[in-house]
């Protein structure tokens, strides 16, 4: 199993389909949860603190939004992760939330950058162009490795130490 | 009278039963969301089929499919059992608040749609040609078909072309 980056970071369908392929995405929606479901909110309703453009500064100068650098705070350790990437190019609505067209080209730039498999397609606009997005994700998604990573291996161990020792 | 004693010792003030809660680590809660593009499957069946499994989870039908929020294991159980409905035709991702916060309920936020909405009917609209994608992967078995080679046009097939032309 392997840690895929997906492009748009909050996409249902590629989603889907990493985890329907047997590997793990890595989305925004998990690091939403860690933060809005933290027992102790220092800032309520959802979390933001004063800390986290500071996060972002590992990835992003101080000239940078501040915007930039708190998305950042979330999708930096996800891109520290990554192992291999999906990148859709054109999604059709990339407004809102991961609307912020610079934080999404520093991300790119950082997974590009990272010498990780990358796939990179063109978002479908027909039943045609579904089929050859379904099936060279598939292709990509059954070209990377089946078994769990060094990495992953590490941190489950790391996972179970800390179980047995709340025990 | 020593079984009196024990029950006695046993039985906990309000304080400290919520004391104890307090205490107690909570289990790590998820939120699936689950969109049905299905000709088979309705939300509603799919609400019922958890409804009958007994799993302790929070269910919430949408215009979409269902948010489903609880402790993983039930959540990720429950999910795949929703996904054996119609395998190709149900998809699903996880969502970050539980289902009826406050912080994204349109409820409390005086309507509209919600924060996420609009990504996720756009990509909606794709899921019928992505699950028709699915089935036609599966019904071949194999990734990717091979694009026919290139290859000089038949004098025979070059004949059957120019008779259509000139027989129309």
């Amino acid at each position: 199993m392997v840690k895929v980056f997906i492009y748009p970071i909050n996409s249902l369908i590629l989603a889907d389909l990493v985890e329907r392929f047997g590997h793990r995405p890595l989305s925004m929606m998990n690091q939403i949860r860690e933060k809005v479901t933290n027992i102790g909110l220092d800032s309520p309703p959802i979390n933001i603190t004063s800390e986290d453009p500071k996060l972002g500064l590992k990835y992003a100068a101080i000239e940078v939004p501040a915007g930039v650098r708190g998305r950042m705070s979330l999708i930096g350790p996800l891109i520290e992760e990554t192992e291999a990437a999906i990148i859709v190019e054109n999604p059709p609505a990339n407004f809102g939330c991961v609307g912020c067209n610079r934080t999404n080209e520093l991300m790119k730039y950082l997974v590009r950058s990272k010498n990780v498999p990358i796939l990179e397609v063109k978002y479908p606009e027909s039943s045609e162009e579904a089929r050859d997005f379904v099936s060279q994700i598939a292709e990509f998604l059954e070209s990377l490795p089946k078994e769990n990573s060094e990495e992953s291996n590490k941190a489950d161990k790391e996972k179970t130490a800390e179980e047995e020792d709340s025990k | 009278m020593d079984s009196h004693i024990l029950i006695f010792f046993q039985v906990k003030s309000p304080e400290a039963k919520e004391r104890q809660k307090m205490t107690e680590i909570k289990k790590e809660e998820i939120t699936k969301v689950i969109v049905i593009s299905s000709d088979k499957v309705l939300p509603s069946d799919a609400a019922m089929k958890i409804y009958e499994s007994e799993f302790p989870v929070t269910v919430k039908e949408t215009c979409f499919g269902l948010i489903v929020t609880g402790p993983k294991e039930d959540v990720l159980s429950v999910a795949e059992k929703i996904r054996e409905l119609d395998k190709n035709h149900i998809f699903i991702k996880d969502r970050g608040f539980p289902a009826g916060d406050e912080r994204r309920c349109r409820a409390s936020r005086g309507g509209g749609p919600r924060p996420g909405f609009h990504f996720l009917r756009e990509e909606v609209e794709m899921l019928p040609a992505i699950g028709a994608a699915l089935d036609d992967l599966e019904a071949k078995g194999c990734v990717k078909e091979k694009p026919e080679e290139k290859r000089r046009l038949k004098v025979s097939e070059l004949e059957k072309v120019i008779e259509a032309e000139l027989s129309r």
